[in-house]
């Protein structure tokens, strides 16, 4: 336990003495959660861009203000140059480009652009009488309160920044250590492979867990995001799933012998890890097998699982199959990582 | 540079018998080449024991196979009589010939780390005077010059009170104050009675630090023993140099021709080494022949000059 402790501490120390690196980890994902927030919240940006097409003095039709600038998915934009507009259409800049005259609307899209098609779809909408939508559409809302995109955005963000401070944080640092010698003069010593790879994990989930306690602290007060279940349960599972995340970073770091290749596989499980993992959108209505390869990654299962804390307010008991797949993957990740496992570089 | 009359059957003084360390056979293969061919050497308690070789002989393969960082291909490490156990790394302490220290700790705090990884611990502060790290301790590894790293890095070997130290390479790429200073740190390890294991290409250190050497060549055993016997058994009389400008041809031409000289070049090309027991006659066939002696200079043969007799190869590559 001494030998643990002592390779705990040493590795807390140099990763809070290192700066740069420690404020970087803290405000990068204040960053990005208060770009989202600006971005999505209500009141904020609208998501669909809209060219309209208008001569140099005229002013942009009422029926056109009423119909398309006034809907709060819409942002209109003038524009005089029709060869402009088009061109960044083309290039996905805009979303759709519509003629400054009345009935009927004269529009263009770019139908290789899924921004294009809805955008469309919401024109054609708003331009169909309210009577004849009404005999064939019966519009019903949720009851619940709504969850904005910002608060399911938010637990995606947090994944993903524990996945970055994870993966990069212990498979990285490892192989530094085994290029520079620091892991041969370690294995000189009685200190064991197991408790070198224990003192790593337990270090960088301490840090990991601080980081986002202040993260989130920070985004409770500043943005007033709640969790609508227990604190308590939050950060165990959290912790279980930052456990399962950094023991797949040992397998990377187990034998990789530079950090170029470390890097480059590290981005190769990030990457898709991060898409998959429905971080940044859902893949509801994807192919069985992307289904199939999300339910093998371990972020998929700790994001589904903080959002179901932090949204829905779930109980642990909720998530137990979320936390059987973790524990697993903990336990075969840390097994693998460990058989593994080598000290120094090949001669 | 390799004087003639050299007899390869006095090369080897002592036998393998069970001491401190005992290594049996070792050999150490890498794909097609043979780094460390079968050699079996004893290390006796509380004596400082020299590896000695040119680059690529397999001195730090042979040592890090002792030390457990390689496997060895076949062969065995015997500790104390025994094969070793867990038990061993907890009475050995190793400084490598190059490795890094994580950046942000103190000196301090990188010998408490490791210290807190052994079971017998040294008192810190005792340590740090003994390696002459007073004023350097609260400062990060990062800031520490070659020398004071090479001087932590001993600390951290000694950290858990040792009985067995291996150092590779110690002194390589320092000053020679810095040199000197390390070897009086290991001269007061040696009056422990600690048992030291010294690889080194720097023959002038092996000769006043070691009790013991053997030299390497090709993954091979090519000389084992005390240093000054060793030096005695192979290299005969004393060396006499001389500037090449003034060895006539004539001289030359004498030396030749008589069984008791012995003469080669340098290592810069610029002097004559004659090796003789015949002082006397040397000398007095020089001055017979107006040879300029205001820049000649009498000395005893050293461990250098052993070393390249017996592989023929310059040491500071």
């Amino acid at each position: 336990m001494y030998r643990f402790w002592s390779i705990f501490i040493a590795r807390n120390k140099e990763y809070y003495r290192d700066r740069a690196s420690f404020g970087w980890n803290i405000v990068f994902p204040f960053l990005i959660i208060f770009g989202f927030a600006l971005l999505f919240q209500k009141g904020g940006q609208q998501p669909y861009k809209v060219a309209v097409l208008i001569s140099n003095d005229n002013e942009i039709h009422s029926m056109i203000q009423k119909q398309v600038c006034a809907h709060a998915l819409f942002t209109c934009i003038p524009y005089s140059d029709k060869t402009l507009a088009i061109d960044k259409l083309n290039h996905h800049k805009l979303d759709i480009v519509i003629k400054n005259s009345p009935l009927p609307l004269n529009y263009w899209i770019n139908t290789s652009s899924p921004k294009g098609v809805l955008s469309e779809g919401l024109l054609t909408r708003g331009c169909t009488p309210k009577k004849e939508l009404n005999q064939r559409l019966i519009r019903q809302t949720i009851e619940s309160n709504p969850i904005y995109y910002i608060e399911w955005l938010f637990p995606g963000i947090i994944c993903m920044g524990m996945m970055f401070s994870a993966l990069f944080g212990v498979g990285y640092s490892i192989v530094r250590y085994r290029q520079n010698g620091v892991l041969k003069r370690l294995k000189a010593t009685p200190l064991t492979s197991f408790e070198f790879l224990c003192a790593q994990i337990v270090s960088r989930l301490l840090m990991i867990v601080t980081t986002n306690t202040i993260l989130f602290t920070g985004c409770s007060f500043l943005l007033g995001f709640q969790c609508k279940g227990s604190y308590i349960h939050l950060l165990i599972f959290f912790s279980m799933g930052t456990i399962s995340v950094i023991s797949l970073g040992l397998i990377v770091a187990a034998r990789i012998q530079t950090e170029e290749l470390a890097n480059g596989l590290l981005n190769l499980i990030t990457w898709p890890m991060m898409f998959l993992s429905e971080v940044w959108f859902s893949i509801e209505g994807a192919p069985e097998w992307i289904h199939n390869v999300a339910c093998c990654l371990p972020l998929s299962h700790v994001t589904h699982g903080l959002r179901r804390i932090l949204n829905d307010g779930a109980h642990l008991s909720e998530l137990s199959i979320e936390m059987l797949y973790l524990s697993l993957m903990t336990f075969v990740f840390l097994s693998v990582g460990s058989y593994m496992f080598k000290w120094t570089r090949d001669s | 540079m390799r004087f003639k009359g050299f007899n390869p059957s006095l090369k080897k003084i002592s036998k393998v018998k069970t001491g401190k360390l005992t290594v049996q056979n070792l050999v150490k293969i890498y794909g097609t080449v043979r780094a460390v061919d079968d050699i079996s050497f004893s290390i006796q308690s509380g004596i400082c024991f020299g590896l000695l070789g040119p680059n690529g002989a397999g001195k730090t393969t042979t040592i890090e196979m002792i030390e457990g960082i390689t496997a060895p291909t076949s062969g065995n490490i015997l500790y104390n009589g025994a094969p070793r156990n867990r038990d061993f790394w907890e009475q050995i302490g190793v400084q490598f010939q190059s490795t890094e220290l994580l950046a942000f700790l103190t000196v301090r705090e990188s010998i408490e780390t490791f210290k807190h990884l052994y079971r017998n611990q040294v008192n810190l502060d005792q340590l740090i005077r003994l390696c002459s790290l007073e004023d350097i301790q609260h400062r990060e590894n990062r800031k520490i010059s070659g020398g004071q790293k090479q001087r932590l890095m001993l600390a951290i070997a000694l950290a858990n009170d040792p009985d067995l130290i291996f150092l590779d390479e110690p002194t390589t790429g320092l000053d020679p104050q810095s040199r000197r200073h390390l070897w009086d740190i290991v001269n007061d390890i040696k009056k422990r009675g600690k048992t030291i294991v010294l690889t080194t290409h720097y023959m002038d250190e092996a000769q006043i630090l070691c009790d013991e050497i053997i030299i390497v060549d090709q993954g091979k055993i090519i000389a084992q023993g005390p240093p000054d016997e060793l030096i005695t058994q192979q290299c005969v009389g004393q060396i006499i140099r001389l500037p090449y400008d003034h060895f006539s041809k004539k001289v030359r031409q004498l030396f030749d021709s008589d069984q008791r000289f012995t003469w080669c070049m340098d290592s810069t090309n610029k002097h004559v080494l004659i090796q003789t027991q015949a002082i006397n006659d040397c000398i007095e066939i020089l001055l017979q022949h107006q040879t300029d002696l205001s820049r000649l200079t009498i000395r005893p043969h050293n461990l250098e000059d052993l070393f390249l007799q017996l592989t023929g190869k310059a040491l500071r590559k």
